[in-house]
């Protein structure tokens, strides 16, 4: 049987989606498809775009790629646009004069921007913004401009002015309307969206029709408006709603809709049995949707039909949440309160900066809409109620108040929820989806969103699908996942609150009243730094030596051939030259590989066993102390020179490095802390990589937290700023003991922020407000810690009973006689296996 | 059979935690166990990591079996049978040990 061809007009992110599900359904094989895009490359993601001015690349945007296509037999043709349809012979022809016979033709053209029509609207700088090219025109223009202004105060807008605001350009936006997002948002919204907006230094200017675009005076162009007055501006930015890029249907009569659109029926058919249109082309019910997850479903119909199935497109709900220059906002449903006899429940914060409204239906049962602004954590209850008309609880206007920290939650509790619920709009994700990926093993959120895709678009419905996964983990029984391993029914942080609270001082001791078994590599090690971390014991005693890993007990961290290295702390990076010629001296006695390491200090490797207690008397004598390189602990604080030296620097940051340091060293934790301070902000110290970085400022020292270099990098978020070095000092104490006390054994700070519930906001709550109260025992804890330090190799030379495990054999004082070098520039390293071959022949 | 060689004294032992003994040039790891008060004693050689590090191990158990835990990858050996539990292919030597009159006691084996 030959192959039907299926031809797809557009490859936009809906013909390619239709594109990926139909090489995916099992009957793929039946089908020849080639794809069309007027655009000079294949599908990207569009949602994403402004993603294109902080960094992101057009590979990074990319869909798909020219080898997947390939690989599965999809054939395409770029920048070639088609212009014909020859609906009796079944055949399109493009710009080009290419000839292409279809069986289905699917259009998945989507829309364009729409360009009022003003005079002077195609001057150079007068632009839009829909394609990578568009972007690409936008940076040029930005380059020789001061002022810019979006016309259109619509979603898209604001997004579009938020780019150009970060493009550098003084910006201006243009509405037509009296109020911003004017489809999504109610009076009140709007108008507090319009006040945060402006606080951030975009002005907006509302109800003004332009009239005229001019050369200007003082900039390239005046924009004349309807009221008289006008605007001077270098670009102008044309984001006046979207209009179905229908011109093929109207070409060749398909039906289309009076104000524009490809008619669809349920099976997303036009009037052409065999032309099929999808996405923001597609005009369904009287509705166009200019969102991606409706193209989606609508790509799936699509696929569902031409191969024999019966799926339906039955609409799409347009609820919205969205970040818009760092403010939250949400639209649910009937955002006007259209719906008849519907009542609504507002709350407005002027203080705060937070609106949200409830619009409820005439009997009182249901949500029908809403409208949140600057605070949107009840978008995925109120949306999921709505969707699945759910009777409203009680007292409705709880759901939109703010939470009093202490009572339960008011939301429904995602056990409510019915299978068929989406949870993730973006990737069409159900509740039932998620459930089926958890039975499959998946238990933390990783596992979810690479096996059913939720949460990896806008991100909207991340904490919502954890719950969905924690309730589902908990109902089969996968509490087990939080337990720290086979010993103990806790996770760390439950272990860490009995500890404390019951006083615990001893591995067995917990074992005995919350475990069994010996233990393991996991809970010891676990235990020992909690215990470390609360009560500051030496932890080379008897009864906590069982805990520690070689590296900890060694106080060195173990190397590939069994010796260990050495790591003396540096405190800021700063030396003196008589340091440095002890750390010299030593390595050559002991023959030791030296090396500079990424954290500003040295390490000496190659040590023995036997050795360690020699050379660290020796380390200690000249006053150097422990490094903790090889414990969950404290690491380094990095510095830039800072104003001593540096021209530009703003403070001292080596010294507020040296400080930090010095306070914080042997500080054990969950997973190694590191730290940075730079003196300015040409950030020399890469602090925003790191789990606490300062950098000074003209007023003050502003903190990050939650960095993270490594296998997966995070930068580190803005905590506050134009801090004192006490608060820094009072913020940092509360900080790192929060986190000492609520993460997970092997949780950076990075990862722990991002399961925290609540996230930055939560935290800055707990450390900076006391929302829970517990201030001032964090920082009495960290005092105690301080107070108890202790420099464990100090502690260790000078008791020579400790000395006594600091050799290779109980009953010999030989070495390990397995150990094999080679020289290389200059130093010694363990030779490798075939080295150590033909050294040992050399040998015998 | 040979004899009981002397390799150290109880109180060398501390509970939980390993020792390494040269026995007539082999290394051999030394485990004690304190909620049983069992000694282990199985070679020192990790034959994944390829040092001579396994004494230096968290000892533990998982589920009936006593184990140690290699330093360097984390492998874990039953000290009792010295199997590898992750990849069987690799088996420890293990050696005869017990304790008396307050000594370590160990046979070549
Ligand atoms: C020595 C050093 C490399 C060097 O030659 O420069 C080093 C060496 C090791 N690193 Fe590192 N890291 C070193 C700087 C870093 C840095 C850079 C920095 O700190 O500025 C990073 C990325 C920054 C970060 O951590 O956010 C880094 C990220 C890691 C990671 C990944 C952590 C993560 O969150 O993804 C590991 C693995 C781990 O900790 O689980 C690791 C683990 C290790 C271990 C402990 C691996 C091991 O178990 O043997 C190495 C121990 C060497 C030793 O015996 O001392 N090392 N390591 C650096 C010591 C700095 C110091 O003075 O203390
Ligand atoms: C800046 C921006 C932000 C957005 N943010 C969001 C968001 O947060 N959430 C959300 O849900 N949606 C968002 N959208 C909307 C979303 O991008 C669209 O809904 C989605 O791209 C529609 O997909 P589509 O395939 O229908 O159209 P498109 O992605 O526009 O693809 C259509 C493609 O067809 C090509 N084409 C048209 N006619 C022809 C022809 N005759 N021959 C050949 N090729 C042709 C076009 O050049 C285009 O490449 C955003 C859009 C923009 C521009
Ligand atoms: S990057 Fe890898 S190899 Fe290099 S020091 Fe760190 S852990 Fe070792
Ligand atoms: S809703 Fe956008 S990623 Fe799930």
């Amino acid at each position: 049987m030959s192959k039907q061809r299926v031809v797809v007009v557009g490859n936009g992110m809906v013909g390619h989606k239709f594109i990926d599900n139909l090489i995916n359904h099992e009957k793929a094989d039946q089908y020849e498809i080639v794809t069309f895009s007027e655009e000079s490359r294949l599908a990207y993601d569009r949602v994403q775009l402004s993603s294109y001015f902080s960094g992101a690349t057009a590979a990074d945007l990319a869909l798909t790629d020219r080898e997947y296509y390939r690989d599965n037999g999809v054939n395409f043709v770029l920048s070639d646009k088609v212009v014909e349809i020859d609906r009796a012979a079944k055949v399109v022809v493009t710009e080009s004069g290419r000839k292409e016979p279809y069986d289905k033709l699917v259009l998945a053209t989507g829309s364009f921007p729409f360009v009022p029509p003003i005079p002077g609207n195609d001057k150079e700088h007068c632009l839009v913004y829909r394609t990578i090219d568009d972007l690409g025109m936008i940076k040029a223009s930005a380059k020789e401009s001061k002022v810019g202004v979006v016309v259109g105060g619509g979603l898209l807008g604001l997004e579009a002015a938020n780019a150009i605001k970060n493009l550098g350009l003084e910006t201006h936006v243009v509405e037509f309307a009296p109020r911003l997002m004017a489809v999504q948002l109610d009076e009140g919204g709007g108008k507090l969206l319009r006040r945060k907006i402006e606080d951030l230094g975009v002005k907006v200017h509302t109800e003004k029709a332009t009239t005229e675009i001019v050369v200007g005076k003082e900039c390239r162009y005046r924009m004349n408006f309807a009221d008289g007055s006008h605007l001077e501006t270098d670009m102008i930015l044309f984001s006046a709603g979207i209009r179905p890029q229908d011109e093929l249907a109207r070409k060749f009569e398909l039906e289309v809709g009076e104000r524009g659109g490809i008619v669809v029926n349920d099976n997303c058919q036009t009037n052409d049995k065999d032309i099929y249109a999808i996405g923001e082309c597609a005009l369904w019910g009287g509705r166009i949707f200019g969102l991606v997850a409706p193209g989606y479903t609508m790509a799936k119909v699509a696929v569902s039909q031409i191969t024999g199935g019966d799926e339906l497109f039955q609409g799409a709900d347009m609820s919205t949440k969205l970040k818009l220059m760092g403010v939250d906002v949400a639209s649910i449903g009937d955002a006007h309160g259209n719906t008849p006899g519907a009542q609504s429940y507002t709350y407005n914060d002027e203080i705060e900066q937070v609106y949200k409204r409830l619009i409820i239906s005439e009997d009182g049962t249901r949500v029908v809409g809403a409208v949140l602004v600057g605070d949107v954590d009840a978008y995925g209850n109120l949306l999921q109620m709505m969707l699945n008309d759910m009777a409203l609880p009680e007292n409705p206007a709880a759901l939109i108040l703010p939470s009093t920290g202490d009572s339960a939650s008011v939301g429904l509790g995602v056990d409510a929820l019915p299978d068929s619920a989406q949870i993730c709009s973006c990737y069409d994700v159900t509740k039932a989806d998620i459930k089926a990926a958890v039975a499959a093993g998946c238990t933390d959120m990783g596992g979810i969103k690479s096996a059913t895709k939720a949460s990896t678009g806008c991100g909207g419905c991340a904490a919502l699908a954890k719950q969905v996964m924690d309730a589902e983990l908990a109902s089969l029984g996968y509490e087990v996942k939080n337990d720290i391993c086979e010993h103990f029914a806790y996770s760390r942080k439950e272990l860490a609150d009995i500890v404390r609270v019951k006083q615990i001082k001893t591995f067995d001791e917990l074992l005995e009243s919350h475990g069994h078994g010996l233990g393991c590599e996991i809970c010891k090690p676990a235990v020992g730094s909690i215990l470390a971390s609360f009560w500051n014991d030496y932890v080379l005693k008897d009864e906590h030596i069982g805990l520690q890993d070689t590296n900890d007990i060694f106080l060195g961290n173990m190397q590939k051939d069994g010796t260990y290295s050495i790591v003396p702390r540096v405190a800021g990076g700063e030396i003196t030259p008589e340091k440095l010629i002890v750390l010299g001296e030593v390595a050559k006695e002991y023959n030791l590989y030296t090396k500079i390491t990424g954290g500003q200090r040295i390490d000496l490797f190659g040590a023995q066993l036997h050795e360690l207690p020699l050379i660290w008397k020796r380390l200690v004598d000249a006053g150097f102390e422990t490094g903790h390189a090889y414990g969950k602990s404290v690491r380094t604080v990095k510095s830039c020179v800072g104003s001593t030296w540096c021209r530009y620097g703003v403070d001292d940051s080596v010294g507020f490095a040296i400080d930090i340091e010095d306070r914080y060293k042997g500080l054990r934790s969950p997973h190694k802390l590191k730290f940075a301070v730079s003196g300015c902000t040409r950030e020399c110290a890469e602090a925003q990589c790191k789990d606490v970085g300062v950098i000074a400022t003209e007023n003050g020292w502003n903190l990050y937290v939650c960095g993270n270099g490594g296998m997966r990098p995070r930068h580190a978020d803005l905590f506050a700023s134009d801090l004192d070095r006490e608060t820094l000092i009072k913020y940092v104490d509360r900080f790192l003991m929060f986190y000492v006390r609520t993460a997970d054994r092997l949780q950076r700070t990075s990862v722990w922020l991002e399961n925290l519930e609540g996230g930055l906001e939560y935290l800055r709550d707990v450390i900076i407000n006391d929302k829970l109260g517990i201030a001032e025992e964090l920082e009495a804890d960290m005092a105690a810690n301080i107070a108890n330090y202790q420099c464990e190799w100090k502690t260790t030379v000078e008791n020579p009973e400790r000395l006594k495990r600091f050799k290779h054999f109980i009953n010999s004082d030989e070495a390990d006689n397995s150990l094999a070098y080679v020289l290389e520039r200059g130093q010694r390293r363990p030779a490798t296996k075939e080295e150590r071959v033909q050294l040992v022949e050399l040998v015998d | 059979m040979s004899d009981w060689i002397t390799v150290c004294s109880e109180s060398d032992l501390t509970p939980n935690t390993g020792l390494c003994a040269l026995l007539g040039g082999e290394q051999v790891a030394v485990f004690y166990c304190g909620k049983t008060r069992k000694l282990f004693a199985v070679s020192n050689y990790d034959p994944i990591g390829e040092a001579n590090v396994l004494s230096r191990g968290i000892m533990g158990s998982i589920g009936e079996a006593t184990v140690v835990a290699s330093p360097l990858y984390k492998q874990h050996f039953n000290l009792e049978t010295g199997e590898c539990l992750e990849d069987t292919e690799h088996k420890l030597k293990t050696y005869p040990v017990r304790l008396h009159e307050g000594e370590v006691q160990m046979q070549a084996a």
